[in-house]
């Protein structure tokens, strides 16, 4: 039976996935008949030079002479085969520009996700071990400070530390343009290029899980087992690794599913800081062209990738507690 | 009241919050008197460091001054932080009490929808919806109020559950008053107080929100804010640090200051589920 349970836990996700895109799908849909003007100059993604010729083919493949309905009706069926419109500006359609980018995007946005996970953990459990501590009011006046500070200021205020001053890392890009390398050198370059970035983006998320982690290990000393466990004479790091941990770490599970959203939309922001060339640097580029086409695809594939953030992490949950089935 | 006040006064960072913060809406209130001129007018030749000429602050790559932009810019950042949470209190409060209040399956679906909200990228929603309505103080705090009120929705949601079961709320039910009645004169005053401290904190990510929609050049091009100084100042880094180190500075001590704020009223509010 327990596979039954499994098959349904998946359909589970699988209606949920369905309705956040159509809700999506819906409410870009309503964005575009609500915007000042002719909605076929917003889908054409032009107010300045406008191509007639275009602007005709656009009326007609979106059904732009026809009742509202039927017009949802036509557009939504184009979502679901994932037809996202083709982009003027770039000469290319809307999903053919999407794919190149997402591979960035995803190397970013998981580096950020883990970076903040783990980092958060080892901080907030050392802040939790040593509370009232130095290095206690340390951590938590430093995750109170970053809490404050705009993603954008603090990237570049690390750009000008890091690389101006320092010159140890690179400032932006994905690579260093004009050398070929190969094998090994070319891993490292990459990996130089992406700390900023990566580490930018995951330190507001560090200093949340961090606080949640600290007030996690502190709750979770007090229970029976732990003192059952120091009775015992076990050593204080067992009783952290082996005893302590993996319940302390449930609640901040939980929070890194609820923030994958902020963190998906931060890498936007962190995109545009520093050149990494993913969704987020396409949506700069379309905002500044006005290329709505474009950013309506990029919202409903970040939306998507959200979800596939809550899966991780449902996952994480259960590997950490296998007390929990499929939920 | 009384109390509540002479209990924050003990409260050490949350005092020193407040009196960042009444130095910044000093600030805000005065800043046509200290910088009398238009902050887009040029008044010093371009890229003048930090305290010469006359430059208390330097001034970006058209001469501007920057310390005149920072305290124009306090007054949007101000406006745009209070009334996007006015506008997702109301939203939040409504939606929370509404499935809070009327539960079942009403209430079930409320808060799916409200879930759904929050799953989706919230920035990217944003910068979405300030483009396509092209941008203005009212699309921005349209769309902030937007991504903020789920969370409003989610805490009243929780507070009416707990609170419309208590002896209070049913004798008053008993005397015949009406559910609206109920609501607004028995619920809600007594889910103040958690309301209070998450709009307060909900003031401080709203402003940086729209510090981040300017940094993208999406605020209201005929305002002068910290984000767009700093998005001007950006390609400058390099030549030209204090273009984009002070109205960060701006940002930060404003937020962090209305943080502290929010975290002295949830300790004096709510003393028992207060930090343990």
């Amino acid at each position: 039976m327990g596979w039954l349970k499994g098959l349904a836990a998946l359909g589970a996700r699988l209606a949920k996935m369905v309705a956040v895109v159509l809700l999506i799908a819906v409410f870009n849909f309503m964005l575009v008949h609500s915007a000042p003007g002719d909605p076929a100059l917003v889908i054409a993604g032009q107010s300045g030079a406008t191509d007639e010729q275009f602007l005709q083919r656009v009326r007609a493949d979106y059904g732009l002479d026809k009742p509202l309905p039927t017009q949802l009706a036509t557009y939504l069926g184009k979502v679901v085969q994932f037809d996202l419109g083709y982009s003027h500006r770039q000469q290319r359609t809307v999903s053919s520009a999407i794919l190149e980018r997402l591979p960035a995007t995803l190397l970013l946005t998981l580096s950020a996700f883990t970076i903040s996970l783990v980092g958060g953990v080892v901080l907030g459990s050392l802040a939790g071990v040593r509370a009232g501590k130095a290095s206690d009011t340390l951590i938590s006046l430093l995750a109170l400070v970053i809490y404050a500070t705009p993603v954008f200021w603090m990237g570049l205020m690390l750009v000008l530390l890091f690389s101006v001053q320092l010159g140890w890392l690179p400032a932006f890009g994905y690579q260093t343009i004009g050398v070929t390398m190969s094998g090994w050198d070319a891993v490292v370059d990459k990996l130089k290029h992406l700390a900023l970035p990566a580490f930018t983006l995951g330190m507001l998320y560090l200093a949340i899980y961090a606080r949640l982690m600290r007030a996690s290990v502190i709750e979770v000393s007090h229970q029976d087992y732990v003192k059952t466990a120091r009775a015992k004479g076990a050593s204080e790091s067992r009783i952290l690794w082996r005893h302590m941990l993996r319940n302390a770490l449930l609640p901040v599970v939980t929070m890194a599913g609820v923030q994958a959203g902020t963190l998906i939309g931060g890498s936007v922001v962190i995109e545009t800081v520093f050149a990494w060339p993913g969704l987020g640097r396409l949506t700069y580029d379309a905002v500044l062209q006005r290329d709505y086409q474009v950013m309506l695809g990029i919202f409903l594939v970040l939306s998507i990738l959200v979800i596939a953030f809550n899966w991780l992490t449902d996952i994480l949950y259960r590997v950490i507690d296998p007390r929990i089935k499929a939920a | 009241m009384k109390a509540i006040a002479k209990a924050f006064l003990r409260h050490p960072s949350g005092m020193l919050g407040l009196v960042i913060l009444l130095a910044v809406i000093v600030l805000a209130a005065s800043a046509p008197l200290l910088f009398p001129g238009d902050p887009w007018d040029t008044v010093a030749a371009p890229f003048t460091p930090p305290d010469t000429d006359g430059m208390l602050l330097g001034s970006d790559s058209l001469g501007r001054d920057i310390a005149a932009g920072i305290a124009h810019g306090t007054r949007v950042s101000l406006m745009i932080g209070v009334t996007s949470t006015l506008v997702a209190l109301i939203i939040g409060v409504v939606v929370g009490a509404l499935s809070g209040y009327v539960g079942g399956r009403v209430g079930e679906w409320l808060m799916r929808f409200t879930e759904l909200f929050q799953t989706i990228p919230g920035f990217m929603l944003c910068i979405l919806l300030v483009a396509i309505l092209s941008p203005s103080i009212r699309t921005v705090v349209i769309a902030i109020a937007l991504v903020s009120w789920p969370q409003v929705a989610r805490l009243t949601r929780g507070e009416f559950l707990a609170l419309k079961e208590r002896e209070f709320v049913q004798a008053a039910r008993c005397q015949g008053e009406s559910p609206l009645s109920l609501i607004v004169r028995y619920i809600l005053p007594n889910a103040l107080s958690p309301i209070i401290v998450a709009g307060s904190l909900s003031v401080a990510s709203a402003i940086l929100i729209e510090s981040a929609l300017s940094f993208m050049g999406l605020g209201d091009p005929n305002l002068m804010s910290w984000g767009f100084m700093i998005g001007a100042a950006r390609t400058m880094l390099r030549q030209a640090w204090w273009m984009s180190f002070f109205p960060g500075i701006a940002i930060l001590l404003t937020v962090l200051a209305i943080n502290l704020v929010g975290e002295g009223l949830n300790d004096v509010l709510n003393p028992r589920i207060s930090r343990k």
